[in-house]
């Protein structure tokens, strides 16, 4: 069946390949190109593990066809850190002990990130929507909502 | 898992589209992709060609044009959620996206898919019942309108002929005096209704029924239109006597299936109870509160 050439651009660098039209996105990142911190976790569409962006926005990667995201822009939790050092909201995460498997926790801050920077100052009710398509099974909800807080607040303070 | 091998075209076009569609049997339509990659994953759908509409210009865009609210098929539920002009003015629109799965699928999933996939679970068939909306679909011949009434023709399966695709629909511009509501149960946030009430009422000047849209959604194998309780409604007070007959007609009107989501019994009487409730919140809203 159908074979598309595809030039993706991840984290900011450009990634060329020759895919199956039915390759998924998820499996383009973690199969193709070892990028293993998408994580799939209910395949269903159901549970946000697997959340990349995709031209900014927050999509979830295993209902998405790699050859979709042709020629547009993919972020994933790889992209957050820079230079070594944990960005805004991995570092709130960090500190507020907004994870204990680590499972959702790349998939959840692909999430907040996008919702803060169009919401930089959030309710608790407006971060609790913003992440109700992300499960965390470990159920630690509470100090994720904290951990989005800390961040937003981070960012009010400047840095 | 991984979908069965198919074909895909992502045309520029709407024309270029149509006829893609037209050229294979086994073809369909990728909008959002966030009903049919998950089923093609299941291997519940096995299209052998799909015709991506996410490169086509011109099939995304929220308006007012000539008495009607015009929204592109290719609308993702998002951009509905954070129109001013949809939050002002479509009380029940504004309702509906807000509960339709969840905000990241939201991201993709268009309001063009979600009434066009033909799902009773879908949201916006109710919604759209009780607005007494239009689709417009293009075709090889050119373009129709179809009113949503006769869209719905049984379980995932819709007026659309095969290589025709839906390109917009319109839903009646909002007018003085009226209002909805959307109220729907669901387990957890993502998961389809286990029964939903869409509500939108006009008001004349004596406060009385105007008009009256109720639509139903998960109760049957096509969203439903409570056309017995929006017949009662007419030209009746807003009292609650009134609003709970008209909930009684609608849960008749209602045929719901025992599932994980509850039995018969169960999800009729959770269609009166949110009749009475998105009636009684759409009428609210029509008076301005």
């Amino acid at each position: 069946m159908s074979k598309h050439h595809i030039n993706v651009t991840i984290n900011g660098k450009s990634h060329e390949a020759d895919v199956e039209a039915r390759l998924l996105l998820v499996h383009f990142l973690r199969e193709n190109l070892n990028m293993t911190g998408t994580h799939i976790g209910c395949d269903t569409t159901s549970c946000g593990a697997c959340t990349v962006q995709l031209n900014g926005k927050p999509v979830k990667s295993c209902a998405v066809l790699a050859v979709q995201a042709d020629g547009m822009e993919v972020k994933t939790v790889e992209g957050l850190a820079q230079n070594g050092n944990l960005n805004l909201i991995q570092q709130a995460m960090h500190e507020n002990h907004g994870l204990q498997c680590g499972y959702c926790t790349p998939g959840m801050m692909m999430t907040a990130s996008a919702f803060l920077e169009r919401n930089p100052h959030p309710t608790e009710d407006e971060i609790r929507h913003a992440i109700s398509g992300n499960l965390c099974r470990c159920t630690g909800y509470m100090n994720i909502v904290k951990a989005v807080q800390y961040a937003a607040d981070k960012m009010a303070e400047g840095g | 898992m991984i979908p069965p091998s198919f074909d895909y075209v992502a045309p520029k076009t709407l024309s270029e589209a149509v006829a893609a569609l037209g050229q294979h049997e086994n073809s369909k339509v990728l909008a959002g992709g966030q009903s049919l990659i998950p089923l093609m994953r299941f291997r519940l759908a096995g299209p052998t060609l799909l015709v991506d509409l996410n490169r086509v210009e011109g099939l995304s865009y929220i308006e007012e044009k000539d008495g009607w609210l015009g929204i592109g098929a290719m609308t993702r539920q998002s951009a509905i959620e954070h129109s001013q002009l949809v939050s002002e003015k479509y009380s029940l629109l504004a309702d509906t996206v807000k509960v339709l799965s969840d905000p990241v699928v939201r991201n993709l999933g268009t309001v063009g898919g979600n009434i066009a996939n033909a799902d009773p679970v879908n949201d916006q068939p109710a919604t759209m019942l009780a607005y007494g909306a239009e689709v417009v679909a293009v075709g090889p011949d050119g373009e129709r309108i179809i009113p949503i009434t006769s869209f719905y023709l049984d379980l995932y399966q819709s007026a659309l002929a095969r290589d025709e695709i839906l390109t917009e629909v319109r839903v009646p511009a909002s007018r003085p005096r009226s209002g909805g509501a959307y109220l729907k149960l669901e387990r957890k946030v993502g998961d389809y209704a286990t029964a939903a009430v869409a509500a939108q009422v006009e008001l004349d000047a004596d406060g009385n029924f105007a008009s009256v849209g109720i639509g139903l959604t998960n109760v049957g194998l096509t969203a439903l239109k409570a056309t017995e309780a929006e017949d009662f409604l007419k030209g009746k007070a807003a009292s609650d006597a009134n609003l709970r007959q008209a909930a009684a007609l609608a849960a008749e009107a209602a045929q719901p299936i025992a599932d994980v989501r509850g039995s018969e019994e169960y999800k009729r009487s959770l269609v009166k109870t949110y009749t009475v409730r998105a009636l009684r919140l759409a009428v609210q809203r029509a008076k301005g509160g």
